[in-house]
C-alpha cells in the first residue's frame, strides 16, 4: 500500500489517545513510579551483596550476614509493595479508559450515517469495539508502563554498573547498539506481517459469515467442496502470515537472548581477569553479575514491548479510523421546530447519488418533485433499482440529499433535530428488523405513550394477533437472543412499530411482501383507516398495494413522471401500465425494456442471509 | 434429557451432570489428540529442542560461578584454562541457547498453525455437510462463534500458553535441579518457600477460573448488543433508539469493565506476591550460605550463582498460572467445537453411491411421510409421480406444505417414510454429486457471496466461460442491469448488497440456476422480490427454458400457473387438487376459488 509513505510515526499516532488517557493520567503516572521504585529496589539488592562480599564474607565474619538479609528482607517487601501500589494505580483508571473508548466508538456509530453502515461489515466493527480495545487498555497498563519502567531501569542499571567498573559496564553499554539495531529491524518486519495478517484474517471470517448464511446456495448447487477448496486457500494464506510474523519473533528472541548473554560471558573473562590482577573485588563481581541479571528482563523485553506498541498502534489506528469519520447527517446548528405538524411532505428538485456511483452515471434520483398533501397516501411505484427505497429514505435522513430538499410542513427537513425529525416520520421496511426484546418493547419502541391500548391497536391493524399464541404473549423475548419468528410475523411487528409511533408521516417501504393473499387483504383493510388521517409514502411492488393509496407517483429514471390515481394512469401512462399491470394483460407484454431506469439502487438494508434459518421454514409451521 | 449427551445438545446448560462433564471432555480431548497426532515427530522435535535451549539458558549462572570460583585463582597461578573454559562455555551456551530458542519458536508457531489450520477445515468442512435441519436449529450466529472467537482462545492457548508451559515448566525444574547440585542445603530453602508458592497459586487458580469465566459471559452479552445495532442500524435510527441504546451498551459496557477490574485486582495481588515469596527466599538463601561462605564452607562464586538461580526460579510462575486460564477458555471452546463435530448429518452421504450421469428427470414420491424428530407429522404418507419435463405448480396457504415437499425433492431433508427417487434411483443412494447436478433449488432469500457478479453466477457451474455466464444473465434479462453497473460483470457485491436490490439479487440467483443447467429445477418464492415486469421477463425465460426439464414452481402469486402443466392444490400436508390449470380453474375447487379472488385483484 502506498499510505506507507505518510503514516504518522508510531509515537505520534498512540499520542491521539491522550484524551482518552487523560483522566487517568495522574494515576496512571503515579503507578509508573510505583514501578521505577520497585525496579531502582531490585537494581539495589545486588549492591547490599557487594558491600556484604567486600566488608565482611571475604574476611570470614558472619556477623554481617544477618543485618545485610534483613536489608534485603526489606527492600523485597518494598520491592513487592511497590508492584502492589503499581498493579492497583494502573487497574481502575485503565478499564474505565477502554470503557470509555468503547461507549464512545458505540455512540459514533450510531450517529454515523446508513451510508457508512453500508460499506462497513458489522464484524469489522466489532473486532474494533472488543479487540482492539482490549489491546490498546493492556498496553497503557503494561506495555506503556513497562517501555517507561524497564528503560529508566536499564539506563540506571547500566549506571550502576559503570559505577561498579567502567570497563566492564562500558562493555555492557555498547551491547545495547546491536539490540537497538535487531529492534528496529524487527519492528519493520513484524509490522507488516501484523497488519496482513489481521486483514487475512478479517477475510477469513467473512468466509466463514458467508458459508452459513449462504448454506442454502452452497448446498442447493452442491458447492461445499467448492467453497472449502477457496477457504483452504484463504487459510493458508493466513498461516503463511503467521509463520512471518513467527520467524520475525524468533529473529528478536535469538537476538535479544544471545547479545545479553554473550555479553556476560565477555565481562565474565574480563571481570575474572581484572579480579586475578586485583583490580575489582569479588564483591563487585558479584554485584556486577546480579545487576546484570536484574537487567536481564528489562532488556529481554524490549522486543516483545516493541511488537506490543507496534500492535497497540495499529489498534489505535484502527479505532480513529472510525472515531474520524465524519458525521455527515446530524442535528443543525440552529434547529427549526414544527409545533403543529400538519404532514405536508415535499419533494423539491430532490437529487441522490451514491458516493460510489462511476463518474458519468446520472444521479440515481435526479431531480424529484412531489407533494404529499396532508392525509394523502400516495403510493410509489417503479422498476426495481430505479431507486424507491432511497427515495423513501431521504425524509428521515438515513441518506442525505445530495441536491435539492425534503420539507415537511414547509420546514426543510435538515434544518430540525434528527430526534423531532423521526418523531414525525415513522418507517417500515421491507425486511424487518427486531431487537432482542420483548415484543411489547418492539412494537412500542417508537411511541410516545407507551399504552398497552396504542399496542393494542398496532398489533390489530397489522393482524399481528399471533403474538398471543407465544408462550409468554407480548412479553415473549423475540429477536436473535429470543424466540425466532417468521419473515412474515416479523413483517407485520415492523409494520405495527410504525403505526404504533402514530407519526405524522408514515413510510412504507414494501411493508407486504411477504404476506400472503389473504392476510394482506386483511392488513391493507385496517391500514387505510389509519392511513386516513395520516400521510403516507407506501412503496408498491403489487396493484393491491397500490388500492391503499390516493395517488400514485410513478418514478422513472431518477424523476418523478406522473402522479396521478391509479385509474387514470393506467389509462394514460404506458409505463405505469408496463410496471404495474398484470401478467395477463397482453397487450403490455411486448414493451420494449427501455424504460428502466438507472438501476444501481440499494432497495433494502441487510442481506437476507442474516435472518434466522429457521425461520424460511417456520414460513411453514408457525404461520398456519 | 436423555443420559447420553451428545453433539451440541449441553451447550448451552451449566448444570451438567459429572458424567455429562466428563464426556464432553473426554470428547475434546479425543480431538485434540486426533489434531495432534499427524504432528507427532515436530513436537517431539520441539520438546528437544527446547530441553536443549532451557538447559543452555540454566547454565549461566554455573558457569559464572565456576569462573569466579576457580578462575580467579587459577589465574593469579598464572594458569588460563579455566577462565578461558568458563568464558567460551558461557559463548557457547549462550549462542546455542539462542539460536535454539528462535528454532524453538519457529517450531511452536508451525504446530500452533498446523493445528488451527485443521482444526479451521474440519469445522468449515463439518458445517457444510451438516444437513439443513441442523443449521436451522443452531443458528448461523453460534457456528460463526465457533469458527471465530472459539478458535482465537484456541490459538492463545497455542501461541502462547503452551509454549510458556513448556518452556516454563522446563526452566523451573532444570532451575531446581542446578540450584540442587550446586549446593543443597540452599535447594532446601527453596524447597520450603514452595509451600506459600503452592497456596498462592491454588488461590489464583480457584479464583481466577471463576472471574475470568465472569468476563467471557460479559463480553459475549456486550457484544450481542452492539451486533444487533449495528445490523439493525436503519431501525435504530429511524424509531430513535439511539438513547436507550447508549444506556444499555453502557451498562453492558460497565459490567464488562467491573468483571475485567475485578480480575485485574486479582493479579493485582497475585504478582506482587510472587515477588514477595522470591524477595523472602533470596534472603533466606543469602541468611544461611552467607554464613557459610563466612565460615568457609561455600564459595563466594557459588552462593552467587545459588542467589542467580532463586531469583529466575520465580520468573515463569506468572505465566504458569496464566496458563490456567488460557486452558480453561480453550478447553471451554474446544468442548463445544467437538460438539459441532460430533453432529452427525440426518442427509447422510451415500455409503455406496449410485452414479447418475445423465438425469431424464423423472421425481417420484413413493409411500413417502415427512415429520419433525418430535414426532410432529408435516406431510402425511403420500405418493406423487412427476414424468420428466413436467413443469408443476404448486399452490396453497402458507404452512400447507409446499416448501418442505421441495425440500424432499432438493434432499435438503429425507423423508420419515417412504422414498424419493430421480429416474427411480431414490435419492439416498444417489451420488450427491449427480444428485446436485440433476436437482437445483433457487428460494427466496437469493444469497450473494462476496466477489464479483460473474463469480456469483459461476457458482452454477464454476468451470462455466464468460460467455455462459453472460448468456445465462440475457436468458433471465439480468444482463441489462448488469451492464449498468460500474464494473459490468466484474462489480464487486460487497456482502450487504449495497448496490445491487433484492430483485436484482433474485435476478442473479436465477441465473445462477440457469446456468447449472439442472434436469429438475425447483422455484420456491423465487420471483417473490421482482417487480412485475422483472417477473414477466423471468416467466417468458422460463417457458422455454422448462421446456424440456421438470420443474416445481411454488408462488404466492398465481400468475405463475400460466406456464404450469399440472397444478398441485395443498392443504395442511395433503395434496388435495391435482390437474391441468384448464381443468382446476373450470372445477369448483379450492383452486378455483383462489384463482377468482386473485383475477379481481389484478387490474
Amino acid at each position: 500500500m502506498s499510505v506507507d509513505a505518510d503514516r504518522p510515526s508510531t509515537p505520534r499516532a498512540l499520542r491521539r489517545l491522550l484524551p482518552f488517557v487523560r483522566p487517568a493520567l495522574p494515576r496512571l503516572l503515579a503507578g509508573m513510579a510505583a514501578g521505577l521504585i520497585a525496579g531502582l529496589v531490585a537494581l539495589a539488592i545486588p549492591q547490599v551483596l557487594q558491600v556484604l562480599v567486600d566488608s565482611a564474607l571475604q574476611q570470614g565474619d558472619a556477623s554481617a550476614v544477618l543485618p545485610a538479609t534483613l536489608v534485603i528482607v526489606g527492600l523485597g517487601v518494598l520491592e513487592a509493595a511497590a508492584i502492589l501500589v503499581r498493579r492497583w494505580l494502573v487497574l481502575t483508571p485503565n478499564t474505565k479508559v477502554e470503557a470509555s473508548m468503547r461507549n464512545a466508538l458505540y455512540e459514533h456509530l450510531q450517529e454515523l450515517p446508513v451510508a457508512f453502515h453500508d460499506r462497513w461489515p458489522s464484524g469489522q466493527l466489532l473486532s474494533r469495539a472488543v479487540h482492539d480495545l482490549n489491546l490498546i487498555r493492556r498496553w497503557l497498563a503494561f506495555g506503556l508502563v513497562l517501555l517507561v519502567v524497564n528503560g529508566v531501569t536499564v539506563v540506571v542499571g547500566a549506571a550502576l554498573l559503570l559505577a561498579i567498573d567502567p570497563l566492564l559496564g562500558g562493555v555492557f553499554l555498547v551491547s545495547a547498539l546491536p539490540i537497538w539495531i535487531v529492534a528496529m529491524r524487527f519492528e519493520k518486519r513484524y509490522s507488516r506481517a501484523a497488519r496482513r495478517s489481521q486483514d487475512q484474517a478479517g477475510d477469513l471470517a467473512t468466509a466463514v459469515e458467508e458459508s452459513v448464511h449462504g448454506i442454502r446456495v452452497l448446498k442447493a448447487f452442491g458447492r461445499g467442496p467448492h467453497a472449502l477448496k477457496k477457504f483452504e486457500r484463504q487459510a493458508e494464506e493466513l498461516r503463511g502470515t503467521e509463520m512471518e510474523k513467527a520467524r520475525a519473533i524468533a529473529f528478536i528472541w535469538r537476538w535479544l537472548t544471545l547479545i545479553p548473554d554473550a555479553t556476560l560471558a565477555v565481562c565474565l573473562v574480563i571481570g575474572v581477569a581484572l579480579a586475578a590482577q586485583g583490580q575489582v573485588t569479588a564483591g563487585s563481581l558479584v554485584a556486577f553479575f546480579a545487576t546484570a541479571t536484574v537487567l536481564r528482563f528489562p532488556l529481554e523485553s524490549i522486543g516483545f514491548l516493541l511488537s506490543f506498541t507496534l500492535d497497540a498502534r495499529n489498534a489505535t489506528d484502527r479505532f480513529f479510523e472510525v472515531i474520524d469519520e465524519p458525521v455527515l447527517i446530524g442535528d443543525p446548528a440552529s434547529p427549526a421546530t414544527i409545533e403543529k405538524p400538519a404532514g405536508r411532505l415535499e419533494f423539491r428538485d430532490v437529487h441522490f447519488r451514491y458516493p460510489d456511483a462511476p463518474d458519468g452515471a446520472p444521479d440515481l434520483l435526479d431531480g424529484i418533485d412531489l407533494v404529499l398533501e396532508p392525509g394523502e397516501t400516495m403510493a410509489l411505484v417503479g422498476l426495481t433499482g430505479s431507486g424507491k427505497s432511497t427515495l423513501t429514505a431521504l425524509p428521515t435522513r438515513l441518506y442525505e440529499v445530495t441536491g435539492g430538499s425534503v420539507l415537511l410542513d414547509g420546514v426543510d427537513v435538515r434544518d430540525l433535530r434528527l430526534g423531532e425529525l423521526r418523531r414525525h416520520i415513522a418507517m417500515a421496511f421491507e425486511d424487518a428488523t427486531l431487537f432482542s426484546d420483548t415484543v411489547r418493547e418492539n412494537v412500542l419502541l417508537g411511541s410516545r405513550d407507551g399504552s398497552d391500548e396504542t399496542m393494542r391497536e398496532a398489533l390489530a391493524v397489522a393482524q399481528a394477533q399471533f403474538v398471543d399464541d407465544l408462550p409468554d404473549g407480548v412479553d415473549t423475548v423475540i429477536g436473535e437472543e429470543g424466540l425466532s419468528l417468521s419473515g412474515g410475523q416479523r413483517q407485520r411487528l415492523a409494520l405495527a412499530r410504525a403505526v404504533a409511533a402514530k407519526p405524522t408521516v408514515l413510510v412504507l417501504d414494501d411493508p407486504l411482501s411477504a404476506l400472503d393473499v389473504e392476510t394482506e387483504e386483511l392488513v391493507e383493510a385496517a391500514l387505510r383507516r389509519v392511513l386516513s388521517s395520516t400521510t403516507a409514502l407506501v412503496v408498491a411492488h403489487r396493484p393491491s398495494t397500490v388500492m391503499l393509496a390516493d395517488r400514485v407517483a410513478v418514478l422513472e429514471e431518477g424523476r418523478i413522471t406522473a402522479v396521478g390515481r391509479h385509474s387514470d394512469l393506467l389509462a394514460e401512462n404506458e409505463h405505469y401500465r408496463f410496471v404495474i399491470s398484470s401478467l395477463d394483460d397482453e397487450d403490455t407484454r411486448d414493451e420494449p425494456r427501455d424504460g428502466d431506469g438507472p438501476l444501481d439502487g440499494p432497495e433494502d438494508g441487510q442481506p437476507r442471509g442474516d435472518e434466522d434459518p429457521r425461520i424460511a421454514d417456520e414460513r411453514t409451521e408457525v404461520r398456519a | 434429557m436423555s443420559t447420553t449427551m451428545s453433539g451440541v445438545a449441553g451447550e448451552d446448560r451449566d448444570d451438567l451432570s459429572r458424567q455429562e462433564s466428563r464426556s464432553m471432555r473426554l470428547r475434546s480431548r479425543r480431538l485434540l489428540l486426533e489434531l495432534l497426532r499427524p504432528l507427532r515427530r515436530s513436537i517431539i522435535l520441539t520438546l528437544v529442542v527446547v530441553v536443549f535451549a532451557t538447559l543452555a539458558q540454566v547454565a549461566g549462572p554455573a558457569l559464572i560461578a565456576f569462573g569466579i570460583d576457580r578462575g580467579v585463582p587459577a589465574l593469579i597461578d598464572g594458569d588460563v584454562l579455566p577462565l578461558a573454559l568458563a568464558g567460551a562455555g558461557f559463548l557457547a551456551s549462550s549462542a546455542v541457547g539462542a539460536v535454539l530458542i528462535g528454532w524453538y519458536r519457529i517450531l511452536q508457531a508451525r504446530i500452533s498453525q498446523a493445528v488451527l489450520f485443521d482444526l479451521r477445515r474440519r469445522v468449515f468442512q463439518h458445517t457444510q455437510r451438516l444437513s439443513l435441519d441442523f443449521h436451522e436449529s443452531y443458528t448461523s450466529g453460534r457456528i460463526i462463534s465457533r469458527q471465530t472467537s472459539d478458535l482465537d482462545s484456541i490459538r492463545e492457548l497455542l501461541d502462547e500458553g503452551i509454549g510458556n508451559l513448556v518452556s516454563g515448566a522446563f526452566y523451573t525444574v532444570f532451575t531446581a535441579v542446578a540450584l540442587v547440585l550446586l549446593d543443597a542445603p540452599s535447594g532446601l530453602v527453596l524447597a520450603v518457600a514452595l509451600i506459600p508458592l503452592w497456596f498462592l497459586v491454588r488461590w489464583f487458580q480457584k479464583r481466577s477460573q471463576r472471574l475470568f469465566r465472569a468476563t467471557r459471559v460479559a463480553s459475549a452479552r456486550m457484544i450481542v448488543q452492539f451486533v444487533e445495532t449495528m445490523t439493525g442500524i436503519r431501525a435504530v435510527k429511524a424509531f430513535r433508539k439511539e438513547g436507550r441504546n447508549q444506556q444499555k451498551f453502557g451498562e453492558l459496557v460497565e459490567d464488562y469493565r467491573g468483571a475485567n477490574a475485578k480480575v485485574f485486582r486479582l493479579f493485582g495481588t497475585f504478582d506482587p506476591g510472587l515477588v514477595l515469596i522470591g524477595n523472602l527466599t533470596v534472603a533466606g538463601v543469602l541468611l544461611t550460605g552467607g554464613m557459610r561462605v563466612a565460615a568457609g564452607e561455600l564459595a563466594i562464586g557459588v552462593l552467587l550463582a545459588v542467589l542467580l538461580y532463586v531469583r529466575r526460579f520465580f520468573d515463569p510462575m506468572e505465566e504458569l498460572a496464566m496458563f490456567y486460564n488460557g486452558y480453561q477458555s480453550a478447553s471451554a471452546a474446544l468442548e463445544k467445537i467437538s460438539g459441532v463435530l460430533e453432529e452427525r448429518p440426518s442427509v447422510a452421504d451415500p455409503a455406496r453411491p449410485v452414479d447418475l450421469r445423465a438425469a431424464r428427470g423423472a421425481v417420484e414420491f413413493d409411500e413417502v411421510e415427512f415429520g419433525y424428530r418430535d414426532g410432529a407429522v408435516i406431510l402425511p404418507r403420500f405418493d406423487l409421480d412427476i414424468p420428466a419435463g413436467q413443469t408443476i405448480a404448486l399452490v396453497g396457504s402458507t404452512g400447507a406444505g409446499k416448501s418442505t415437499l421441495a425440500k424432499l425433492i432438493s434432499r435438503f431433508y429425507d423423508p420419515t417414510a417412504g422414498s424419493v427417487r430421480l429416474d427411480g434411483i431414490d435419492l439416498r443412494q444417489l451420488h450427491p454429486k449427480d444428485l446436485r447436478r440433476a436437482i437445483v433449488m433457487v428460494t427466496q432469500e437469493a444469497y450473494l457471496f462476496s466477489g464479483s457478479v460473474a463469480e456469483n453466477i459461476a457458482l452454477g457451474r464454476p468451470d462455466a466461460t464468460r460467455q455462459q455466464i453472460v448468456d445465462a444473465a440475457k436468458a433471465v434479462g439480468a444482463h441489462e442491469f448488469i451492464s449498468d453497473l460500474p464494473h459490468g460483470y466484474d462489480t464487486d457485491v460487497n456482502k450487504r448488497g449495497g448496490r445491487v436490490s433484492a430483485g436484482q439479487r433474485q435476478l442473479l440467483s436465477f441465473a445462477r440456476a440457469f446456468l447449472a443447467d439442472p434436469s429438475v429445477l425447483i422455484l420456491d418464492e423465487a420471483t417473490a422480490s421482482l417487480d412485475i415486469p422483472s417477473e414477466r421477463a423471468v416467466q417468458d425465460a422460463l417457458q422455454t427454458l422448462l421446456a424440456d426439464r421438470t420443474a416445481v414452481i411454488i408462488a404466492h402469486r398465481l400468475s405463475t400457473v400460466a406456464i404450469a402443466d399440472r397444478v398441485l392444490v395443498m392443504d395442511r400436508g395433503r395434496i388435495i387438487e391435482d390437474g391441468t390449470p384448464e381443468q382446476l380453474i373450470a372445477g369448483s375447487g379450492r383452486f378455483a376459488t383462489l384463482h377468482a379472488a386473485w383475477r379481481d385483484s389484478l387490474v
